[in-house]
């Protein structure tokens, strides 16, 4: 039992903070908060990469002399990409939302919706 | 023990600053908080012996998307949120139900740290050991990123310049311009 | 922000560092922790921070937009065209091994090259998305 928890831990507490970006995403109707919730989540699984990618007393990918526990290298360049490339969406979101605000005059989702059922 | 110490500190900061997000209104403090936690999520890469990737997220999140957002936030002005209409219910019970199936399903993964574990066994060792001889670059991360996964790459830097082309059409600011124009004519 | 003496000095002072650091980064991304995308990330900060401090104009006179489009598209041109480079001296897209006398220094310096290309878009992107929201709505 001790083991399961202290071999997990880091598995579940990565599944709270996704769910808390999830939850984020889908309960809320600020498209700001929205944006910062799907961020919450993107985090949340690259920790996962990670937290699989480590090795117990192992050390980064560097190759130097006198170590021989390397951690993996490949969870870290899929998540290095990935968060460039996060960031790059979420300035994508973000245009979305100015554009959103200057032809609406609000980014709230409830007050949105009700403008296009009024057409 | 000491790096299991700081691994459960960051991961209750990240907990904290996560439910902080959630309930806050204020968009502003929203935004600064996020940036609270990539920094904590940045620590947490480092302690997982991520080095370049706590430096990226570091940079990244910490750095230019809090910039991004602070500058939404300065054109939308925008800064509280609605407060919700009713409490949420139905959000709930899915992110309840998701969340107790994902837990479930991390039972099946091996231990945190395992050397054995299948991630580990497959093709991380062939890129540690023969890495430095095939690319000369001691860092398996840039020998692995820009040679052995170097389509990849490629394929992401694609992403990015793309991103970036739809951001500079969707509010590169002629618009704006042009409309100026035709109001002084 | 004009007015405030401290930071337009520090900003000046701090702009070169950061810019220092970008390119130490770059370039010793394959012996150390960082790589193009890292560096890439560092130089847009170090211009971002002057634009702050100094304003958006100031800093696109430095660096005029049209340019960071050309840098944009020139990066991810550098990295496919060393992938094609290496198709025609008779490997594989993108495999460096041919690129110098031995294989492991045309690794090398396939992985500079690479990285370079990577830290140009990088950079020029994150600018160029700085500038849209900096300058929108601006005259």
């Amino acid at each position: 039992m001790i083991d399961i928890i202290f071999g997990h831990y880091n598995y579940w507490i990565v599944v709270v903070l996704m769910m808390a970006g999830f939850y984020t995403v889908i309960s809320r109707g600020n498209l700001i908060k929205k944006i910062a919730g799907i961020n919450i989540f993107q985090t949340s699984v690259f920790l996962l990469y990670i937290s699989i990618g480590y090795v117990e007393k192992g050390t980064a990918p560097i190759i130097a002399e006198g170590y021989t526990v390397y951690s993996n290298p490949l969870p870290h360049v899929l998540i290095l990409t990935a968060i460039v490339v996060g960031v790059a969406t979420t300035a994508l979101g973000l245009a979305l939302v100015v554009r959103i605000k200057e032809a609406y005059g609000t980014i709230e989702e409830d007050e949105i919706h009700d403008q296009d059922m009024s057409l | 023990m000491i790096d299991t110490l700081i691994d459960i500190t960051l991961l209750a900061f990240l907990v904290f600053t996560a439910v902080a997000i959630i309930r806050m209104r204020n968009l502003f403090v929203i935004i600064m908080l996020f940036s609270l936690y990539s920094l904590f999520s940045a620590g947490l890469f480092a302690v997982m012996d991520a080095a370049d990737v706590a430096f990226t997220e570091a940079a990244v999140g910490a750095g230019i998307s809090t910039v991004l957002m602070l500058g939404t936030l300065a054109l939308t002005k925008n800064h509280e949120e609605k407060p919700p209409s009713h409490l949420a219910r139905l959000p709930l019970l899915v992110v309840l139900v998701t969340g107790g199936a994902l837990v479930y399903g991390t039972y099946d993964i091996p231990s945190f740290g395992d050397p054995a574990s299948p991630a580990q066994t497959h093709v991380g060792p062939y890129y540690i050991q023969h890495g430095k001889e095939d690319t000369s670059a001691p860092n398996i991360v840039t020998a692995v990123l820009a040679s052995y996964r170097g389509y990849d790459t490629l394929g992401e830097v694609t992403v990015i310049f793309t991103a970036g082309i739809g951001v500079m059409l969707l509010i590169g600011g002629r618009l704006m311009r042009k409309q100026k124009r035709k109001d002084q004519r | 922000m004009k007015h405030n003496l401290i930071l337009r000095l520090i900003a000046k002072f701090l702009f070169p560092v950061i810019a220092l650091f970008a390119f130490y980064v770059q370039f010793h991304g394959d012996y150390g922790p960082g790589g193009g995308f890292q560096a890439g990330v560092i130089l847009s900060v170090a211009f971002i921070f002057y634009a702050l401090v100094y304003g958006l104009k100031t800093t696109e006179e430095i660096l005029p937009p049209h340019v960071l489009r050309l840098l944009a598209s020139s990066g991810v041109l550098i990295y496919a065209g060393t992938g094609v480079v290496s198709l025609l001296m008779g490997e594989n897209f993108l495999d460096y091994d041919p690129l110098s006398s031995e294989p492991a220094a045309g690794q090398h310096l396939g992985i500079l090259v690479i990285e370079l290309g990577v830290g140009i878009t990088v950079s020029s992107v994150m600018l160029m998305i700085f500038y849209a929201f900096a300058g929108r709505g601006q005259p």
